[in-house]
């Protein structure tokens, strides 16, 4: 029988799920890395034991772990050779450093900062991992200042994609309430030179020649919090989703409004629709109807937590426009918990699996498409992502 | 043979369990001890120093014979007692956060 396997990353380590088929009866590993907070963990597609996490902290600053056995056992990549007494570290592991123009040496770009001036990039830490969908040693890294990395050797060296900070618009990002933020990495297995990227708050982007040269895909986009409610750079995309059948159709949640494009992002059209509130972080695609869509309501930019105090998901089976609440199991009443916009995801088993986690330190697991409900774990520390593996 | 500690969640990071003892070649000083270290254990390369500057993290201490050497130049040489190993050298976490 299948079974799933949910990565929970939490602001005090991470804990690894685990169920059959049925999804009624789970497992609980963890605290890894306790007492560290744990923005993403994601397995590969190609070796499902192989998973990567992003292990930070503002004391001893980015980790990244790898675990070859499925989240049993952990090393840093890089890290656990002991070199001969005497030798010099190689500068390898956890090592993210931007590049910088050849010619100059200088760094390729500045961002706005809050008060408006410019900023030169800060390394802060590693907000998601996207695994190649070929390759088990290649993954990507979005960063906080804004960047993508990639790693070719299973995450023990990163060098940054730096076409896409290069290109042209990166003065004119700026940092979110979150921090200036790479979050959203998506590969589409139809084009692999084809990738699809989103900044808080900058935007979105896509290559289409595997990150060497990018352009801004915000047309449609319409942010009043921006002096130009249209401008090309400075929307504040939440997250971005996309189904692996169905490439080039996008969803995304911004700031306020769920938003769709059926062009690869070159023209967004609203499709908030009946929602109650607009706001919110995650979205995510069903694993086998592509026009199927879910997102979690949340009350405002400034009361981060649901509407009435009702924890409701919304799924569209229509690819937007109209919303169906789903909240059988969910709490009724007196929920002002948030979800965060690496926090849901689907497995792809035949009925198929929702999962979201709060930062109230609830997951959540729906085994039949959002109908129903019921929390795999009540007390976890806040959670930051959640990420699923369907397993033979 | 140098002895140091660390913090208890580099401890977790380096998989040992109380001090570390390292061999450094004279003269001993942050600097030297910290190359040092990071060589016998590379994954804790960059959660004491910047990766690319050799910085001391904000958030973390150096503590010598009972005193606070963070400010110190990182060669400045260390005292006898730390070069011998009879006191350890002591890499701290500041108290903050919840």
């Amino acid at each position: 029988m299948s079974k799933v396997r949910v990565l929970a990353g939490t602001k005090k380590g991470a804990f690894v799920l685990t169920a059959d088929g049925k999804r009624d009866k789970w497992d609980v590993s963890g605290p890894f890395f306790g007492g560290w907070e744990i923005y993403h963990m994601k397995g590969s597609p190609v070796d499902p034991n192989r998973i990567y996490a992003s292990q930070t902290s503002g004391w001893f600053g980015q980790i990244i772990q790898r675990s070859d056995d499925g989240g049993k056992t952990w090393d840093v990549p890089g890290g656990e050779k002991l070199p001969k007494p005497g030798e010099l570290p190689s500068g390898g592991p956890n090592k993210f450093v931007y590049d910088v123009n050849p010619p100059s040496g200088k760094p390729l770009t500045t961002h706005q900062w809050y008060d408006g001036t410019q900023h030169p990039w800060e390394f802060k830490r590693v907000w998601h991992l996207e695994p190649s969908l070929m390759d088990a040693n290649t993954v990507y890294a979005g960063v906080e200042d804004a960047a993508l990395f990639r790693s070719t050797d299973g995450a023990k060296s990163w060098h940054e994609v730096a076409g896409l900070r290069g290109h042209g618009t990166g003065p004119k990002w700026q940092p979110g309430a979150g921090g200036l933020c790479l979050h959203t990495v998506i590969l589409d297995k139809s084009d692999p030179n084809k990738i699809y990227i989103a900044i808080s708050a900058a935007g979105a982007f896509r290559t289409d020649d595997g990150g060497k040269n990018w352009k801004p895909i915000n047309q449609g986009l319409v942010s009043n919090y921006i002096p130009d409610p249209k401008a090309e750079i400075g929307h504040c995309v939440h997250h971005v989703a996309m189904h692996p059948n169905k490439p080039g159709v996008l969803f995304m949640q911004k700031h306020w409004d769920v938003m769709r494009s059926d062009n690869a992002g070159d023209l967004w059209k609203e499709v908030s629709g009946n929602l109650p509130t607009d706001f919110g972080f995650v979205i995510d695609v069903h694993a086998h109807e592509p026009e199927t869509i879910y997102v979690v309501p949340i009350k405002s930019d400034g009361e981060h937590f649901p509407l009435d105090g009702k924890l409701r998901v919304y799924r569209s089976k229509t690819g937007g426009n109209e919303w169906e609440e789903l909240s059988k199991g969910l709490p009724p009443n007196n929920c002002y918990v948030n979800v965060l916009r690496d926090a849901m995801a689907v497995d792809s088993l035949d009925s198929c699996g929702i999962y979201f986690g709060t930062t109230g330190g609830q997951v959540y697991c729906s085994a039949d498409a959002g109908n129903n409900w019921m929390p795999i774990v009540h007390d976890l520390p806040g959670v930051l992502s959640v990420e699923v593996q369907t397993l033979p | 043979m140098i002895r140091v500690v660390l913090p208890p969640h580099l401890r977790t990071l380096a998989k040992v369990g109380g001090e570390v003892e390292i061999d450094v070649a004279a003269p001993v000083t942050q600097r030297s001890i910290l190359d040092a270290l990071e060589a016998c254990y590379p994954m804790l390369e960059g959660t004491i120093r910047d990766h690319t500057t050799k910085e001391r993290r904000a958030f973390l201490r150096f503590f010598v014979c009972a005193e606070d050497w963070s400010h110190e130049s990182p060669d400045a040489p260390l005292p006898e007692d730390i070069a011998t190993g009879k006191e350890p050298f002591f890499i701290i976490g500041a108290i903050a956060g919840g």
